[in-house]
Parts: C-alpha cells; structure tokens; sequence
C-alpha cells in the first residue's frame, strides 16, 4: 500500500507540476538576478535577463554551475539571502581544494526535510517505526538530512550518527529499531556484524534507506538477504540540499525526483546541449524554492537517465537511474558513451575481480576498445573450450551493457599496472 | 592411484614457458610430459612431473594460476599401429577424448600416452575389459 508523506504533491498530475515549476523557476530566477550578482554576471555574459526566462522551455538559456564556481564563489558568493536570515551551514567533505559550503534559510531547512520525510514515507514508514540514523550528524548533511525527516514523519528517532558498532547494534536489538539509514557500505557492516554475533532473532528492521556513496544491484540483494529487510536507494548532495533530492519507492526502479523543487535536465557532458528524457548524459539541477543557496543549472557530474513512464507507487515524480559513472570518467569510443562503472559492474556479474584496465586505441580510423580481465582460480580450468566460453560470455555481456564491441584479454593476476597502489583503470592511446 | 597433471595459465607473454621452466628446474623438479593448448591471448599450460606436489607449491608461490587434474595413463608398445589399435578400442566404446599427448620418456621402451576424457570411470572400464593396463606412478617414475 503506497504511503505519501504529501499526497497532493507526491501525486499531482504532470501538467500541475510543469506549471508549479514554470512559475517557480521564473520566480527564481528573478531572485537570483536581484541578490546573486556571481550568478548574475554569468547571465549578463550570456546575454540572457529574466525576462528571457518565461516558462521551464526557456531552461536551456541560462549558464551552468559547476563545482568550480562554487569554489570561486567560496564562502559567501552564491549566496541569495543574507546571513543575518541563514539558521544553518552544511558542507560537503571535498577531496581537493576548499570545501564548498551551503547555507540555509528556516524555510530552506524545512523543504529539505519534507523531501527526506517523503523517502522515509516512500519505504513503509510510520510514526510507529523507529528509525535509526546512522549517517554522520555534523557538516555532512546525511545525519541532519534523515534526523529532520524522521522528526517530520513523527517516527520514533535515534540519532545514532556513524561509528560505535557495538552501541548500534544494542541501541537496535534494545530498542527495536525498524527503519536503518546509513551508508550501503556500512549495512553490509553491520549486516555482517549481526551474524558474526547471532543477533540475526533480536533485529526487528524492515527498511534500509541507503546512499551517499555508489552501490549496486549485487550489494542490494545481499544486504536485504542478510539484514532480512527490503533497501532503498536515496540521492543528494549538499549543493542542492542533501539527501532526499530523489528517493526509491516500494518499486524499487529508480529515484523519484521531488520535482516540486528541483528540475532536472540531462545534458550532454561535451556539448551542454539538453537531451531528451529517456537518454543518458550529466545530470543538472535546478533549485526553484530554495533561497540562501538557490543553484541554478548545477551540474552534478553524475550520469544518468531519467524516466517518466507510470509508476506501480502512485507518485508522478520523474525517476532517475542510479548514477552510472561521473562525466568526469566518461570515454567515447565509436561515438558511444562508456564508463568504467559500466565495466566494472559487467565483470563483477561474470565473477572476476573488479581490478581491470581499459585500453582505448584506433586502429585504421576506428576506435578499438579492449579491456584487460584477470584470470582467477576459480575461472581457471585445464579446459580450453571452458575458458574460451566464459570468454565469450564476458564479451557478450560487455556488448549487451555497452552497446559496442569490446575484447576482452584474460591476463595473469597481479599483472595490471597500478600506480601507488592504485590502479591505472583507462589508457586512451588516441591522444597520444 | 590417481596421477595428477597440473595446469598453468599463460597468458600471451613471450618468455613466460621460459620462466616456468626454469623456475622448476632451478627446483630440481623433473618434467616427465609436456603439451600446451593455446589461442591467439592466451593458453594452457599442461604438465606432468616427477613431483606433483612440490611443483604445485612453488608455481602458486610464484604467482601462476593453476589446478591440478587428473589424467589417464597408458603404455603402448613402441610398434606400428599400436597406438591406433588403442585409439580404435577407446573409439568404438564411446570413450570421449577430451585432450591427450605424450610422455618424452620411453621407460621400458615403451610409448606412454596421457589421456584426459570427459568419463574417466568409463575409460577405466573400457582398458579393463580389452585387457590394457594404466600405467603405474612407478612405472613413469612419478613421485
Ligand atoms: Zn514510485
């Protein structure tokens, strides 16, 4: 039975979402105009006012923001209100350079955790769940994110924050804890945990709400089998709010985005150009409500694709595919996109080791791509015919996830490059 | 008593026969047959040696990737036809070769032909009955 935390909202029709978007982005954009002037410059060196923006069709003519600007802007120059109006400060755990911070205004903080309130709604909560939250609380918006939501669901909430297995593990047998939100590596953790220690009776879970890091359909299976309960996926970033820009439902198909909100695009990561839905390509989003940090076109790096077809949930909301790969990774080979995730995932299907190399050539004006596998005993036998049909397997596979030919060449272990004990996973002898 | 070829993955690589080669005979350990089946990529190694064991132990030390399998062995008479003679028994009972080659020794002057088949049970019952014996570890002076 499907559970909204906004029925009206979760559930509108398409053509009342477009319009709140219409007249929200226009609204926006005039509010960015009058107190971004970072944001503003960039229009005017676009050649694009407000007035140019009537509807969300006109999207498409105004700049991008990328994580650089957010560091050019650092702290203060993305910023639509004043701070005197600003009740809260998160930031993002960068890996270079500074840190990006994002600020919040009441108002701000409220719609970010109606959109966390709707995820925890999306996977069967209730005010008689208790719901355990084991992101961290701090800077990260992961603890504070779910926390809120929980709070505005009326669930019964543990502010558990990261770490400290043993005391998450009582706090869970002693106090029945049935909704989990923490990272997907860290349930295999504790999943891991309740079996080594026979708690597997006392765990009275039902639902996981798992992000903030990349996860596959293989760890979902094994988290729900041995937590014994159903996971879900959730996405966000702390540039446009946190947690809870989109979230699974009970379907389990992809992340509904709260459109109410944010607008999504796909972009061409060359180009800029817009895509059409259904095709895959950067992920861009706009913030049409939020006011101390109101983002507009920010590019995520995060590839995608987004569909609209009916979901068995009720909700009317866009989803989007759990990212494939950031633009970043991105290699075209024959004219077709292809990511190393992509890959990886292929390979860890077919059981062999996540560690391999993709070399990209081109042979006689075309481009061939090879990747390199390493055999393992498990995959070994005496048998040529047997290795050549897992071979073979593996490239079909490769080509049913690609979409283009790759050969596959079995190597000996240990036998990729790596680099500071990192491997070197893509060498693209075209440009050289 | 069961006789044991290991099999080593090569991949395509020049100079990776020559270093498994010597890495055995730096060992002291003595090859008794050798075959290799490959593709253009890669291929497999197979061998029989004096000691199984302590061959496995120092190719897996070094990195290679192998497993050991169970062969058949049997001596033919170093005489025209023998071998087809053999070959035509295993044929007309139905026995499927998988792959064979042989040893580079000849104790008692005999040729001994390595047999590796989808049925061993079933090749064993077919030498039983045409009267043609495996050969023994001794007999090929495996360890
Ligand atoms: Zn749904």
């Amino acid at each position: 039975m499907a559970n909204y935390y906004q029925p009206e909202i979760e559930t509108a029709s398409p053509e009342q979402i477009r319009a709140w978007q219409d007249e929200r982005l226009v609204a926006q954009v005039k509010h960015v105009w009058d107190n971004v002037p970072y944001y503003r410059a960039k229009m005017e060196e676009k050649g694009v006012t407000p007035d140019d923006i009537k509807s969300c069709a006109d999207l498409h003519k105004l700049p991008f923001l990328t994580k650089d600007d957010l560091r050019e802007a650092y702290p203060y120059g993305l910023m639509g209100k004043p701070l005197s109006e600003c009740v809260r400060i998160q930031s993002t755990s960068g890996t270079t350079g500074k840190r990006v911070v994002a600020f919040y205004t009441q108002k701000d903080i409220d719609l970010w955790e109606d959109c966390c309130a709707r995820a925890i709604m999306a996977v069967g909560g209730t005010k008689d769940d208790v719901c355990h939250v084991s992101y961290g609380y701090g800077l990260f918006t992961g603890g504070p994110g779910l926390n809120g939501g929980s709070h505005k669901v009326g669930c019964l909430t543990l502010p558990m924050s990261s770490g400290n297995t043993d005391r998450q593990l009582q706090f869970m047998c002693d106090l029945g804890s049935t909704i989990i939100c923490c990272t997907p590596s860290y349930a295999e953790y504790l999943a891991e945990s309740i079996e080594e220690r026979g708690l597997k009776d006392q765990i009275k879970l039902k639902a996981g709400i798992f992000g903030a890091e990349a996860w596959s359909e293989n760890m979902r299976h094994d988290i729900e089998e041995k937590l014994g309960i159903k996971a879900y996926d959730i996405y966000g970033l702390t540039e446009i709010s946190g947690p809870g820009v989109s979230f699974e439902c009970e379907d389990q198909t992809g992340m509904h985005i709260n459109e109410d909100h944010f607008i999504a695009e796909i972009i061409n990561p060359e180009t800029g150009e817009v895509l059409p839905e259904g095709e895959k390509g950067e992920l861009v989003f706009s913030c049409i409500t939020k006011e101390a940090f109101p983002l507009l076109r920010y590019r995520t790096k995060d590839i995608c694709v987004l569909t609209r077809e009916k979901c068995s949930c009720g909700r009317t909301f866009v989803k989007m595919s759990k990212p494939m790969g950031r633009s970043d990774d991105m290699l075209i080979v024959k004219g077709v996109n292809v990511f190393p995730s992509q890959i990886e995932q292929v390979l860890l299907e077919q059981g062999y080791p996540a560690n391999y190399q993709i070399v990209v050539d081109r042979v006689n004006h075309s481009d061939t791509l090879e990747v390199m596998v390493e055999m393992t005993p498990e995959n070994f036998s005496d048998n040529l015919g047997q290795i050549t049909e897992m071979e073979k397997s593996l490239v079909a596979a490769l080509k049913a996830m690609l979409g283009i030919y790759a050969k596959v060449k079995l190597v000996a272990p240990k036998t990729i490059a790596r680099s500071e004990g990192k491997a070197v996973r893509i060498i693209d002898k075209r440009k050289i | 008593m069961k006789i044991n070829q290991i099999s080593v993955f090569l991949e395509n690589r020049t100079g990776q026969l020559a270093e498994i080669t010597h890495l055995l005979a730096d060992n002291g350990v003595d090859m008794r047959a050798i075959s290799i089946a490959e593709t253009a990529d890669y291929g497999i190694l197979r061998l029989l040696v004096d000691d199984t064991e302590r061959a496995e132990g120092i190719l897996r030390e070094n990195g290679n990737i192998l497993t050991l399998t169970p062969v058949t062995i049997v001596g033919v008479p170093d005489e025209p036809a023998a071998l087809s003679k053999l070959l035509s028994v295993l044929a007309d009972n139905g026995v499927d070769i998988v792959y064979m080659y042989s040893l580079f020794t000849h104790p008692g002057g005999k040729a001994y032909m390595v047999f590796r088949v989808a049925d061993k049970d079933k090749l064993s019952d077919v030498l039983d009955a045409n009267g043609i014996s495996k050969a023994t570890k001794e007999e090929i002076g495996l360890k």
